[in-house]
């Protein structure tokens, strides 16, 4: 067989592309199958769906885990100290009917805060978990402004006691990582859902989005649930039902 | 055209020295400011979770809006041919400058973690508008410093026309991106807004203005050079229009908020019942920023006075300060709708106006950006020949001058019959 020049370094591209993307093919299908080591994927969508219904009022049990196993400390500063999650009770002014929830980072699709973030310290995980790189961080704060549910905080002063899990540091912003030392182990919950449901109130459900096994994916196919700020179009990985 | 000489200031007297002590000692306050903050972290200011930019924001913002706005008075000269402003434009592109140095330095010693600088100068997410004025603020230096060489060198200056087009665009893509800080903030009622842009080019073209008139008249008197009525005049006349361009630009901005229901809120707290917000509005930014000045720019009875004059550009930086002030402060304090349409409360001030003190360190930090912009200007203008000798109206505009003097004999002819 002969090969003309063309047809030669046709197939010699082929050649050194197949063996350059081969590895790369394998690691994706490694990757599916979710052993603790293999790397993140777009799999996976993370969130949370939040019942106002069952969520009761002057209950802040998960804004007391959530704060004890990131080691959210409380310098009893409510102006500046960081708050990853919060208790915010909302009243229609025409109604007067009135409920509880709690809002965290919202974990967009498309978040204004990885948006102008200068350094990309903001950033999302590819499994929708959206995260700040304390490394890079350079404290502009910028993030804050764009947030528009405020779920970011700027660290003030000096901490310590930092659990090994959730690293901070003075002059940096932090927000809720949807418990991703715990996803990433694998426990399949949040600190917020886990106290949520000792509590006996199960208004938190954590799981997989795109997984449409899961509870949650269940319950968003098959009840009306709302993103707060719909307008906005940010396609948020917490999702709330019962506002 | 009379040949224009430029030379260095002499800056042997007391007062040279004075005026650098002076410079200097609101250096170093900020530098201590400064590290007082990144010691202690910002609880020390008046800052919090709700007012994430405080007064160093205020002050950086404005200096780096007059920076690019100081630019104009070249840009007058080269862009657009007018041969008056040609000994203008060397220390217009100095002032451009030094503030631009001043309004960033307050920025980076505002960071949580300024010792992260390179950070941001080596990873860049080129979809934030912040990573954008990195470059278009780095850019400026670079352009501006090329443009005063090609000024100041006489082989050159032939080309000045086309540095000095490039530099003018440049400046005008440079506060769009400035504006843009606020005009892209999608949540926030007070900004999210196109004309944002628009508006801050507007500004700059002020309050640059504004600091280039005070600056040349001082440097003028102070030096003993003669400075005439045929610059100051048209200089003072200009910032008038651009005065009342201000104001236009924030009238359509709050016409166009008040005429929709969803930002209704933020309008009625800004102009009727914010408080101390609706008076920084009416009293600093519209009254002794807009209103006053104009009276003072455009009623004969103050027409040539320097000092009026002088007032008048002081109230317009002032005026301007306010304007920052309400735009960033006011801005943060009314609060974002988390439930749109229900009242919300938390322990994170969800739904309240937020609370906000500047705090003694943020304003030292803040006036040690105008000390560091001021400090530059006067060490550049002995070391290298930024000022015309003279600016008499006989050497820059010898038709006005020909033409005071028939006035003058018209009248005295008047007078005499």
């Amino acid at each position: 067989m002969s090969l003309s020049r063309r047809e030669f370094l046709g197939a010699g591209t082929a050649a050194v592309a197949g063996t350059a993307l081969a590895p790369g093919v394998r690691l994706i299908e490694l990757a599916a199958a979710r052993r603790p080591e293999d790397a993140v994927t777009a799999k996976q969508r993370w969130g949370l769906l939040i019942d106002t219904g069952k969520c009761s009022e002057g209950c802040t049990a998960c804004v007391e885990a959530c704060h004890e196993e990131n080691g959210v400390t409380d310098h009893g500063k409510p102006l500046t100290d960081a708050q990853w999650i919060r208790k915010v009770e909302a009243r229609d002014p025409q109604t007067g009917y009135a409920h509880s929830l709690p809002v965290m980072c919202l974990h967009c699709e498309t978040p204004p805060c990885v948006d102008v973030c200068p350094t990309g310290a903001s950033f999302r995980r590819v499994d929708g978990i959206v995260l700040v790189d304390k490394h890079i961080c350079i404290g502009c704060r910028y993030c804050m402004m764009a947030c528009p549910y405020k779920a970011r905080s700027f660290i003030h002063e000096n901490i310590t006691d930092q659990k090994p899990d959730a690293p901070r540091g003075k002059g940096t912003v932090e927000s809720c990582t949807l418990c991703v030392h715990k996803v990433d182990r694998g426990d399949g919950t949040t600190a917020c859902a886990e106290a949520c449901k000792e509590d006996g109130h199960q208004a938190i459900v954590f799981g997989d989005l795109n997984d449409s096994q899961s509870e949650i994916a269940r319950r968003l196919k098959s009840e009306s649930s709302v993103q707060l700020r719909a307008d906005l179009n940010l396609n948020t990985g917490v999702r709330y039902q019962g506002l | 055209m009379t040949k224009i000489h430029y030379s260095t200031i002499d800056g042997r007297g007391l007062g040279f020295l004075a005026l650098l002590g002076l410079f200097g000692a609101m250096i170093l306050g900020g530098l201590g400011a400064s590290y007082y903050m990144e010691h202690n972290g910002h609880i020390v200011t008046g800052m919090t979770n709700q007012i994430v930019w405080g007064t160093p924001h205020v002050f950086a913002v404005f200096l780096i809006v007059a920076a690019s706005g100081a630019l104009n008075v070249a840009s007058i000269a080269s862009v657009f041919g007018r041969a008056m402003y040609k000994p203008l434009g060397r220390l217009s592109g100095l002032l451009a400058l030094t503030l631009l140095a001043g309004g960033l330095a307050v920025l980076v010693l505002d960071l949580g973690r300024p010792d992260r600088l390179i950070v941001a100068m080596t990873y860049y997410n080129f979809k934030s508008i912040f990573a954008w004025n990195i470059f278009l603020y780095v850019g400026f230096f670079g352009v501006v410093i090329v443009y005063l060489w090609f000024m100041m060198e006489h082989r050159f200056n032939r080309f000045s026309k086309q540095i000095g087009l490039f530099a003018f665009v440049w400046r005008l893509v440079l506060t769009t991106g400035t504006g843009s800080i606020f005009g892209f903030l999608v949540a926030r009622h007070a900004y999210d807004a196109a004309i944002m842009a628009p508006m801050f080019i507007i500004m700059s073209f002020a309050f640059g203005l504004a600091i280039y008139l005070l600056v040349l008249m001082a440097a003028y008197r102070w030096t003993g050079r003669p400075l005439g009525d045929a610059v100051v005049t048209r200089l003072k006349n200009l910032l008038g229009v651009f005065v009342a361009a201000v104001l236009y630009f924030v009238m359509v901005y709050h016409l166009t908020n008040l005429y929709a229901t969803q930002h209704h809120g933020i309008e009625r707290f800004i102009l009727l019942d914010g408080g101390v917000y609706t008076q920084v509005f009416w009293i600093g930014q519209i009254l002794i920023g807009g209103i006053v000045p104009l009276l003072i720019f455009f009623t004969p009875l103050f027409g040539r006075s320097r000092f009026m004059t002088a007032v008048g550009a002081s109230l317009v930086v002032a005026g301007g300060l306010a304007q920052v002030y309400t735009i960033i402060i006011a801005g943060q304090v009314f609060p974002m709708d988390l439930l749109p349409g229900m009242q919300v409360s938390s322990s994170f001030s969800d739904g309240q106006f937020a609370q906000y003190t500047p705090s003694l360190p943020e304003l030292v930090l803040g006036v040690s950006g105008i000390g560091i912009a001021l400090a530059l200007t006067t060490f550049a203008l002995k070391a290298l020949p930024f000022l015309p000798d003279s600016l008499s109206d006989d050497l820059v505009d010898p038709h006005a001058a020909s033409r005071a003097k028939a006035e003058t004999a018209v009248e005295a002819e008047a007078a005499g019959a």
